[in-house]
């Protein structure tokens, strides 16, 4: 069952049709149910937070505006918070945030990572020693310690920048996958035909290698998504990162700094904490069925 | 002709100390990059707190210069990098003339302590339940029982933490909300308040192995199903070994070493959720400091901590790869010249 192996794209693919990609789509997400479910989850989650904005009025999430500490009932479905925050609207808020933080964050720690590790990867030599030396320092580096002491000097104040902080950050895992990957693939003979045939190094890492990484694109794509949201809410739990946008971390704190625990106000912490499992399940099983094809490995072991 | 490769730890040791060096530049350059000279903020309106009438400006400069900011980059940068060597992180500003380290050293125990049991016991768990799924005489109901122990993987530490609070220590009143210790029990190393230590504990740190045990066990039998069809494996089996011999001495002993790089590897990201799960806890460790520290606007407790959190991980990752070729002697020694 683990035997399938990285589909090969041929360069003169590129000029398929939008019915064939999306064939190929439904395919994939009919084969791979486990993709499907975590994608769904998020998706749904998403439209919830979407939808919501639409619907409610966002004002309701402001400090004050509700009566304090509401247990749910029909007009506040998720309750109050102990600064008068109707749960339901802040939620409402906070979620479609931290989607954004945790697809930017992915965007670009994905972004520097293939390039560093193409680079790095296909000419060797002294840059690939550089880089992969930092990256092998960047990842026994906590990421948390270093966010924290950024967020603590910088005063972030929106969600965008919170990402691009997180992104910066998330490079090294990206790099490591993709160096070794460009690393085996310029062996290959299809880039010596390339090589003969008078293409340029660059030529060579766009049309050539890149084409045959998307698997490990899409499985390191999701793990930095995953990080990213990881690693932001954990510093907005820690009462840094955007202060005067709702985010599911943030809600997380103010529970935590009002002892929202054991005052038994479960509708307090509860929303933050579904949400986030939700989120997380979501992206786990994204990122489990997508090893199948980034790390293909048969049963006798001799994967690679 | 095999000899001891001593490239290796010399390879290892340059690792730790770069790890030290950028990890303590970035903490060096971040306040002083960040935009609106926090550093300046910070000490004027330390200047004026204490000062305020008469000679401000006076105090101001005294301030800069007890903090060295009126010396030229560099050399702030080389004093730094010494300080940082001998554990010196200056002194706290919210407990002005308290010594950041020793604000952050009572921390360290506690924080090291519930990490390192937590860890060890996921690891010595995860080996077993592992070797257990991958084991063909494990009886059925265990072996369908031990995928329960994955249900919490997907969640972070401090999730897991809240949910354990909830119902164990607010819901059905079983253990201890919060803290390290009882204070009313005296500090002495007696059995009182080792039961008190351990019933603090327990959920901390039970936060941390449910929400890990589960990717240890399923690597675990990956790695150990791996082994199947190795030479050594047959060669076991032909000389009529004990099955659970086989198992314990030849299956999960190869599948080992790749564990402990992988805990190597890990280990960042527990100590990251780890001191999340102190906060949910209450639990005087660098986490909770850190969190006191960011109520107070305490930044040089702040970077002390992180800085510490950074340091310790990287000291054990070197531990770990110092005693790896003892786990797997492959590693130290030069290949055979054909080779």
């Amino acid at each position: 069952m683990n035997t399938t192996t990285l589909p090969l794209v041929k360069p003169d693919n590129a000029g398929s049709t939008i019915a064939r990609a999306l064939r190929n789509t439904w395919a994939f997400l009919k084969e791979n149910r486990m993709f499907t479910t975590g994608a769904l989850l998020l998706v749904a989650l998403l439209l919830f937070g979407v939808v919501g904005s639409a619907l409610m009025d966002l004002k309701a999430a402001d400090m004050g505006t509700n009566p304090l500490n509401l247990a749910p009932t029909w007009q506040y479905p998720l309750g109050t918070d102990g600064f008068g925050r109707n749960m339901l609207a802040v939620m409402v808020y906070a979620i479609p945030n931290t989607f954004k933080i945790g697809f930017l964050a992915g965007v670009v720690g994905v972004v520097i990572g293939t390039l560093i590790g193409l680079f790095a990867g296909y000419f060797k030599g002294p840059l690939d020693t550089f880089f992969s030396t930092f990256a092998d320092v960047m990842l026994v580096i906590p990421t948390l310690a270093i966010l924290i002491t950024v967020s603590a000097y910088v005063r972030v104040v929106t969600v965008e920048t919170m990402a691009l902080i997180v992104g910066l950050l998330a490079w090294p895992l990206p790099a490591r996958v993709i160096r070794a990957q460009t690393l085996s693939l310029r062996e290959r003979l299809f880039v010596d035909v390339a090589k003969l045939s008078g293409a340029s190094d660059f030529d060579i890492i766009i049309t050539q290698i890149l084409p045959n990484l998307t698997a490990y694109l899409a499985a390191t794509f999701v793990g930095a998504v995953s990080g990213g949201i990881l690693a932001s809410v954990g510093v907005e739990v820690l009462g840094l990162g955007p202060q005067t946008i709702p985010t599911i971390g943030r809600t997380l704190y103010y529970a935590f700094q009002r002892s929202a625990l054991f005052r038994g106000m479960y509708w307090w912490w509860g929303p933050p904490v579904v949400t986030l499992a939700i989120i997380f399940s979501g992206l786990f099983q994204m990122s489990i069925s997508l090893d199948k094809y980034a790390n293909p490995r048969t049963k006798s072991g001799s994967g690679g | 002709m095999r000899g001891l490769d001593i490239r290796y730890f010399v390879r290892r040791i340059w690792m730790f100390f770069l790890v030290i060096f950028i990890a303590a530049s970035f903490n060096f350059l971040i306040p002083r990059l960040a935009p609106g000279n926090p550093i300046g903020a910070i000490t004027s309106r330390m200047a004026n707190a204490s000062a305020g009438i008469e000679n401000g400006q006076a105090m101001f400069e005294a301030y800069r210069k007890r903090f060295g900011l009126d010396e030229p980059m560099y050399v702030q940068y080389g004093k730094y990098m010494w300080n940082v060597i001998h554990l010196d992180f200056g002194q706290s500003l919210s407990a002005y003339p308290a010594d950041v380290w020793d604000i952050i050293k009572p921390a360290v125990g506690w924080s090291v302590g519930l990490i390192g049991v937590s860890v060890m016991l996921t690891f010595a768990l995860g080996i077993t339940i592992g070797a257990a799924l991958a084991w063909k005489g494990t009886p059925r109901i265990v072996r369908s029982l031990l995928p329960l122990t994955m249900i919490g993987g997907v969640l972070p530490y401090y999730l897991m933490g809240i949910l354990l609070l909830y119902v164990f220590a607010f819901t059905a009143r079983l253990l201890p909300m919060s803290g390290a210790a009882d204070s009313s029990i005296p500090v002495e190393f007696d059995w009182p308040y080792v039961q008190t230590i351990a019933s603090h504990a327990v959920l901390p740190a039970l936060s941390i192995i449910l929400t890990s045990l589960g990717t240890w066990a399923l690597t675990m039998r990956g790695l150990i199903v791996n082994t199947v069809g190795e030479d050594y494996m047959l060669l076991a089996d032909a000389k009529g070994l004990k099955k659970m011999r086989i198992l314990w001495w030849y299956s999960v002993r190869n599948a080992i070493p790749p564990q402990v790089t992988h805990l190597a590897i890990a280990l960042g990201y527990v100590v990251s959720g780890a001191i999340l799960v102190e906060i949910v806890f209450s639990y005087p460790g660098l986490g909770y400091q850190l969190y006191q520290a960011i109520v107070n606007s305490d930044y040089t407790v702040i970077q002390g901590i992180t800085l510490v959190l950074t340091l310790s991980v990287g000291f054990s990752v070197l531990i770990i790869d110092l005693i790896y070729p003892r786990l797997d002697p492959r590693v130290t020694y030069v290949a055979e010249s054909s080779g």
